[in-house]
């Protein structure tokens, strides 16, 4: 029997201010525990809060771009729990008057075709400290360097409906995000988490009950986590059992999901308006102004990029879903004069390394400048696209730039057309037989046999003749001998 | 008065004391701090007496003094209420829960006192965490009425209403969030002002309902009232509430006449439950002030029912929130042995919480659940804005209100503890000024069975120079405010020898 699958998200992104949304503390990931929490951070009596601005400015940045209403008139909550990482006992956040209103983000299917998600709203909040359980003996650390780091959580409407549509989903988010750089990204230190509500229903039917797995911090947990839910809701009903309302936790190493807890045992969170904020007001003067200088978003730049430098879909949409990929390759486009190499270049041999290495475009290790000036040797035959990965090899280890490792290591091309004929000459005369062999041949077999000599030459000449010329000047060298033996 | 003591000046006699070298700071807090030690015990004004740092602070003072470049309150000593936080100094709040709190910063009250060169002579009394209306409710006992120690001094700025009366700090700090300076200053005879809300920071001070809750002054008179808001008011971008205006020279304007002021008498505030002498004495008092060529006009608030039941929704729901960061994981107290994270908040708060705030904690709680916050908390806000609109409307008419602080003077101990509606009714008359965020003043009329009785002056939002100056106007011709009960007769007792 077929099932739908209904989907919704809960989005937390850490806003990249550089301090808290209600104290002045640094909001820097890593830091030694406590050393970022200030009286206020700490919950100290007395302590007051005051808004950040620039937290604003991001969560409307974030409203503009994906075509929502932004609530002129926003107000904070408190939603009250007691936990040791939330010294307050409580979170200031919003409820019923959140900055983002309504508002919608297309994603686009495998199969081609437009979906859009509508967004409920985005609201701004702070984030909690952290609970660290493994270095203390029956014991719990508490950092609070977390606390009050500025979130968005963005709440999507339950428009989703396959693990698939969620993933494609949260990494345009991520995409968005990214590129109107109100948030690094980095979801291994937790910039952007996933809540999913998932629940199922025989086609046509009124929504299934549905549960909420809190927490989920890649892409893959996240799509892991719907997968599993989806399977266990259907083994249950289709066993005759029924879905409880609950909240779980889902462990992306054992890819197994645990009851947190059910409907009954929720927390009563007693939200009210906080009163030691009022409410803020945002002019119409001050959102157009955020409007004019948004930047440009992945869409946008995608299709500029695809007239801009000709470049294919797939390489454009590609460079266009990070804001500093794109940048970089922006860069490196310029500089070097040829988008097309560069997009190659990035999209092959550095991705595949940023990958590899887990490093993020902003730490890696070859600076655009040193890829644009590679690039440069390339297209003036300096080097061969064969030695440019040599060259490539040894920036990333920081060997120095494109010129500096092609002198060191001898890696000049050779162009000269007389030494490369010279070499021709000499590895076909001491391949008589080889010779023979491909003047025999069949014409259309002929090119095949080019491969033996190339490799000959090549290596006689360490890997330094210019491989354009050693086939061009091969060619010719070859028809002489059909020629003659003709003659 | 032939020689008088340094104890029965204003704050503005000691000004000029000091500005005319007739006594240096060393030497006024060395007085006062005599006196505290004479008589604190029989009062139990003080939490925590700052003997060291004061006579530092006084030296400092004298030093200050010397140069020639000195601000006016340089030398002064005042008292902080204890729920103002004071950097190195324990800050209670009334407490069991920071019986062992210092804070590592000052309240911003705190801050301009100390920056002014005033003197801190120790940290007052109050009700736990500021709930109350008798000072029952501290951790530290209850402050006596200098006026009858078996009476109450009211609350919960008990312990600094006392003192002044007492004459052991010529003037103090206090909060009101429902009356809690206004009360007081009543039942001990003194004056006492709570500002318009965003008037005075409130950053540092330990909070009770965050939207209600406003520091004051607390003085002799209304002119130290004023020398002292002068100080305390003002913008501070660390508290997001206070409010961005210009901070008026009170002082300046105290002397204005108040002839042709509008006076608005709300015939709510003359009704059953009122004292008839205490009706008597503020009847007395508006009387003095047509003298001078005042007009009393009859006016209503018609909603001021609402003010008590709506004020406890309000108070206690935010009291809930903001009491929850005491939970024994970061300061204050943690019981022992705790077995589990639930077990340690659970005792803790069991342990470090009296009965009065447990109750309001509850009643907060259950008002903001789910499925009660319509009925109440949504409601009280309702009431709260019919409340408000009572008082913008009357001020289209008048210029100020005035009525009874208090319905009653100072009652017993005991006389109201055990029944908390009864003892919510003493703020029947002060609570609205706080739903409304309106400034009140609390200036001694009179004294019923030798306890002492107050007017409230209300005025409008931002208009505290307007209330200094009909208070100061009507203590010119009047001389309720230098009445002072005598210093209770402290007995010598031979100390006993310990083996």
């Amino acid at each position: 029997m077929e099932w739908e699958t209904v989907i919704g998200l809960e989005v937390h992104v850490q806003l990249a201010t550089k301090s808290k949304i209600f104290s002045g503390s640094s909001t820097t990931f890593g830091s030694q525990p406590n050393t970022q929490a200030s009286a206020l951070d700490l919950g100290m009596p007395g302590t007051l809060p005051v808004p950040n601005e620039e937290a604003f400015r991001q969560a409307i940045m974030f409203g503009l771009a994906i075509n929502a209403k932004i609530e002129k008139c926003s107000i904070f909550e408190r939603k009250n729990y007691f936990y040791p990482d939330l010294p307050k006992g409580y979170q200031t956040t919003q409820l019923e008057k959140p900055i983002v209103g309504p508002g919608n983000i297309d994603i686009e299917l495998s199969n081609g075709t437009k979906k859009t998600i509508r967004i409920h709203h985005a609201h701004l909040e702070e984030d909690a400290g952290k609970s660290l359980h493994e270095e203390f003996q029956q014991m719990t650390g508490v950092d609070l360097n977390r606390a009050g780091t500025p979130l968005i959580e963005i709440v999507s409407e339950p428009d989703l409906s396959s693990a698939e549509e969620a993933t494609l989903f949260a990494k345009k988010l991520h995409s968005i995000v990214i590129s109107l750089g109100i948030c690094d990204g980095e979801m291994a230190q937790g910039s952007m988490r996933f809540d999913v509500n998932v629940s199922i229903r025989k086609p046509g039917e009124t929504l299934g009950t549905r549960t909420e797995t809190k927490n989920l911090n890649s892409f893959k947990f996240m799509e892991d986590a719907i997968t599993m839910e989806v399977q266990r809701q259907i083994a249950l009903i289709e066993d005759g059992k029924k879905v409880a309302q609950e909240t779980r936790l889902f462990n992306g190493e054992t890819k197994k999901s645990k009851s947190l807890r059910s409907k009954e045992e929720a927390n009563d969170y007693r939200y009210f308006p906080c009163p030691d904020l009022l409410p803020v007001v945002i002019e119409d003067q001050y959102i157009e102004e955020i409007r004019r200088t948004l930047p440009e978003l992945p869409e946008a730049k995608c299709r500029r990029f695809r007239e801009q430098y000709s470049l294919s879909n797939y390489d454009a949409d590609i460079l266009s879903s990070d804001r500093l990929l794109g940048q970089y390759f922006e860069a490196v486009a310029e500089k070097s004069g040829d988008a097309k190499i560069a997009a190659n270049w990035i999209l092959g041999e550095l991705l595949a390394r940023l990958n590899s290495t887990g490093l993020s475009i902003t730490l890696c290790p070859v600076q655009s400048e040193d890829l644009a000036e590679m690039i440069c040797r390339i297209l003036d035959n300096t080097i061969s696209g064969k030695m440019a990965k040599e060259v490539f090899d040894g920036m990333w280890k920081g060997d120095g730039n494109a010129d500096s490792i092609i002198n060191s290591r001898g890696l000049k091309q050779v162009s000269d057309s007389s030494i490369i004929e010279s070499l021709v000459i000499d590895i076909l005369q001491s391949n008589p037989t080889q010779v023979d062999d491909y003047i025999k041949a069949e014409v259309a077999k002929r090119s095949k046999m080019l491969g033996y000599f190339i490799g000959k030459i090549m290596k006689a000449s360490k890997g330094q003749a210019n491989p354009k010329q050693v086939n061009e000047i091969l060619r010719v060298q070859l028809s002489k001998l059909i020629n003659n033996i003709k003659l | 008065m032939s020689s008088q003591d340094i104890h029965e000046k204003t704050i503005a006699e000691i000004i000029a004391a000091l500005n005319a070298r007739e006594f240096s700071s060393v030497e006024v807090t060395r007085h006062y701090l005599d006196r505290i030690k004479k008589l604190n015990s029989a009062y139990n004004c003080f939490i925590t007496i700052c003997e060291d740092s004061a006579l530092i602070q006084a030296k400092l003072a004298d030093q200050k003094r010397a140069t020639g470049e000195f601000s006016d309150f340089c030398g002064v000593p005042i008292a902080h209420k204890d729920i103002f936080c004071t950097k190195g100094v324990r800050t209670s709040c009334g407490s069991k829960m920071l019986d062992n709190f210092v804070p590592p910063y000052d309240a911003t009250v705190v801050e301009k006192f100390s920056s002014e060169g005033a003197v801190v002579l120790g940290k007052t009394n109050m009700d736990e965490f500021a709930m109350g209306s008798s000072n029952e409710t501290s951790y530290y006992g209850a402050v006596k009425n200098p006026w009858d120690i078996r009476t109450v001094p009211g609350g919960s700025s008990g312990g600094s209403a006392a003192a002044i009366a007492a004459q052991i700090s010529p003037g103090a700090t206090g909060t009101d969030t429902g009356g809690s300076i206004r009360q007081p200053a009543a039942l001990c005879g003194i004056s006492g002002l709570k500002p318009t809300y965003g008037r005075v920071s409130r950053w540092g001070m330990i909070a009770f309902a965050s939207s209600l809750d406003q520091a004051g002054p607390m003085a002799k008179t209304a002119e130290d009232c004023a020398l002292m808001l002068k100080i305390m008011a003002g913008y501070d971008s660390k508290d997001s509430t206070s409010t961005n205006i210009i901070t008026p020279d009170y002082v300046e304007k105290i002397s204005c006449s108040v002839n042709g002021l509008k006076i608005g008498v709300p015939e709510e505030y003359f009704q059953d439950g009122l004292n008839l002498e205490t009706e008597k004495s503020v009847l007395e008092a508006l009387a003095e002030l047509e003298k001078q060529g005042a007009i009393l006009v009859p006016i209503s608030l018609p909603h001021s029912h609402l003010a008590v039941p709506a004020y406890y929704v309000i108070a206690p729901a935010e009291a809930s929130s903001n009491l929850s960061r005491f939970d024994g994981v970061r300061y204050g107290h943690r019981c022992e042995n705790p077995k589990d994270l639930n077990d340690m908040y659970t005792r803790s708060r069991a342990e470090g919480f009296g009965d009065e705030v447990k109750r309001r904690i509850l009643v907060g709680t259950y008002c903001l659940s789910a499925g009660y916050y319509d009925a109440y908390y949504r409601k009280a806000q309702q009431a709260r804005r019919l409340i408000k609109q009572d008082f913008v409307s009357a001020f289209h008419e008048v210029d100020v209100i005035i009525g009874p602080t208090c319905p009653n003077p100072a009652f017993e101990f005991g006389a109201k503890s055990n029944d908390p509606v009864e003892m919510y009714l003493e703020d029947i008359f002060t609570i609205a000024t706080n739903l409304a965020g309106l400034p009140g003043m609390s200036v001694p009329c009179g004294l019923v069975d030798e306890k002492p009785v107050g007017i409230q002056i209300i005025g409008n939002y931002f208009k505290e120079a307007l209330i200094l100056n009909v208070a100061h106007q009507y203590q010119s011709i009047t001389g309720w405010h230098q009445h002072y009960p005598k210093d209770k007769e402290i007995p010598n007792i031979s100390k006993m020898r310990l083996e």
